[in-house]
């Protein structure tokens, strides 16, 4: 099973500068882990704790085959081989 | 140092003009490793606050797509503060998170949607750290 995931610039520091990378996970959050293995640091870049369990954190976009996994369940997300998933910084400032 | 053309420079004063006191937030697109920033697009802000600022995340997804395969990247990051100075806040120097881009603010508070004078600055944002650039304008790149 392999899923490409594109990485944005910020965070190609943790992936060698691989604008993308594979892995593999039946749910967002195994992907995550996954990709933790082979990229320390990417997972903490991508999640926090909030009220004693992961989410994602407020200002990453990950997007599953074009969809904001924040409507499809979002670290639950289900993933199958072959999905594309995408990760954005949010553009945002005050 | 940031070399743009008047007409873009035009163009960005012109859109945070129409949405003050909104914010107001875009990017120019340039092709890779140009420095050459010269597809303006402005974005909405997902936000509709005078002071935030957010891209619509759907919307972001098709411009950054869009960009790669044009084998683009964004040159330019702007957006306007309406009541405060044309610097970048705590919140924009924690959320930039492009570090090749161009930091462009546009203050409007001083015409608001009139005519006037803007101030109009750009920035580099690294790591936290924010070094204010030179805004060089010319006719054609």
């Amino acid at each position: 099973m392999s899923i490409d995931v594109r990485i944005p610039t910020i965070l190609r520091t943790y992936t060698g500068g691989a604008k993308e990378v594979q892995g593999s996970g039946g749910t967002l959050a195994d992907l995550i882990d996954d990709l933790e293995a082979n990229h320390p640091g990417l997972k903490d870049r991508l999640v926090e704790a909030k009220n004693g369990s992961d989410d994602l954190r407020r200002f990453v976009n990950l997007y599953v085959n074009d969809e904001d996994v924040r409507f499809t369940g979002g670290l639950g997300t289900e993933l199958s081989d072959g999905d594309q998933v995408v990760v954005l910084p949010a553009v945002a400032g005050g | 140092m940031l070399t743009l053309t008047t007409e873009i420079r035009d163009r960005i004063v012109a859109h945070a003009k129409r949405d003050h006191p909104d914010e107001a937030c875009g990017i120019v697109a340039g092709p890779e490793g140009s420095d050459r920033p010269e597809r303006l697009v402005e974005m909405v802000n997902a936000a509709g606050s005078p002071t935030f600022y957010e891209f619509d995340s759907t919307e972001l997804l098709a411009l950054y797509k869009q960009m790669w395969s044009n084998d683009e990247e964004p040159v330019v990051v702007y957006h306007s503060h309406t009541a405060t100075e044309a610097y970048p806040s705590r919140t924009d120097i924690g959320l930039a998170s492009e570090p090749g881009a161009h930091y462009v603010l546009v203050s409007t508070r001083e015409h608001g949607n009139s005519e006037g004078p803007v101030e109009f600055r750009s920035y580099r944002i690294i790591d936290g750290e924010v070094t204010e650039e030179e805004v060089t304008l010319v006719e054609r790149y």
